[in-house]
């Protein structure tokens, strides 16, 4: 997978929040594997609360995807992001455009609009988004090279509330990478995403609120990879009845 | 003058933003500003005036998702 021209083999995106200690966290990483890790920017305190932090991350040898989480308009997103693109040094944002303080629906408006300053200034802009394909559409029109819709709300693990909205997606842009952020509960929501050809789950509470993370961070890796696979050995076609797997023709009259 | 940083109140001596914060211990190199919601970089903080009731954000990395 290609994400901005970076060769990426993991599948998982990795959030860095909520884990019982620095120590599962690093040890969740290693489990799954992932090259990409999301991080955010919230108000030091004056003793450096920051550093060490910034410090262990850096050791994980990931790539950091900074996100302007709890961001609720343009000018937020825009001025968290050049903080993030100083602070981490680099070109990548996970945009986020809060509409609703309850349901953290991206507000798409605000994030079109954003992406557009973001993609000018040479950002390269990880949208969080819908599955409307009308806002895809004018995210990559702005300059965005892929898509990350939700699965369903932040942290709120119900899985993929929209199925067939994301395999409209997957029709409707074929050559964009489309990662479904948000909503992931279980490794099986996971490998639904990947099966409906999503070329990538982001995640981080399905992990750092599992019972053992590390071991949730191990399966939802297995789980995104056997989605994929089972993608591109193309499924079979649903029926409505049974059809016999074993052949009729031959059957023994016994009666 | 007072100005407000991280949403609290203080008084500083200083004149420019790379003044102040080294003031107020904020001495980390993990550390991103902003003045009146725009940011300002790490270089342009030294010529960075201050005025009274300035809202100054500093920020650091965090985990997030």
């Amino acid at each position: 997978m290609q994400l901005y021209g970076i060769e990426i083999a993991s599948r998982l995106l990795l959030g860095t929040a909520q884990y019982p200690s620095p120590a599962v966290l690093n040890a969740a990483i290693r489990a799954c594997g992932t090259e990409i890790i999301t991080v955010s920017l919230r108000r030091e305190a004056a003793a450096g609360s920051g550093a060490g932090f910034w410090q262990g991350l850096q050791e994980s040898g990931c790539r950091i995807l900074p996100n302007t989480a709890g961001c609720h308009s343009v000018q937020e997103a825009v001025t968290t992001a050049h903080m993030a693109r100083e602070l981490f040094d680099t070109p990548w944002i996970k945009l986020e455009v809060i509409g609703h303080s309850d349901s953290l629906q991206p507000d798409v408006f605000g994030l079109v609009e954003a992406a557009r300053i973001l993609c000018n200034e040479g950002f390269q802009v990880f949208p969080y988004t819908t599955e409307d394909l009308v806002v895809g559409e004018k995210l990559l029109e702005a300059g965005c090279e892929l898509l990350m819709p939700w699965g369903a709300p932040i942290g709120s693990g119900q899985g993929l509330r929209n199925p067939d909205g994301l395999r409209a997606m997957r029709a409707h842009f074929p050559d964009v990478p489309l990662i479904v952020d948000a909503g992931i509960g279980r490794p099986s929501d996971a490998a639904l995403a990947m099966e409906l050809g999503m070329d990538a789950v982001l995640l981080n509470t399905a992990v750092a609120k599992a019972g053992d993370p590390v071991s949730m961070a191990a399966a939802m890796a297995q789980a995104i990879k056997a989605g994929r696979t089972g993608f591109r050995a193309e499924p079979m076609p649903r029926r409505d009845m049974a059809v016999p797997s074993t052949p009729v023709l031959g059957l023994a009259e016994l009666t | 003058m007072q100005i407000i940083v991280n949403a609290e109140p203080h008084e500083v001596i200083g004149a420019t933003l790379a003044d102040a914060l080294a003031e107020l211990g904020y001495t980390s190199p993990a550390i991103a500003t902003a003045l009146n919601g725009e940011f300002v970089s790490r270089a342009k903080r030294i010529d960075q005036k201050l005025t009274e009731g300035d809202r100054v954000e500093v920020l650091s990395p965090m985990q997030g998702g």
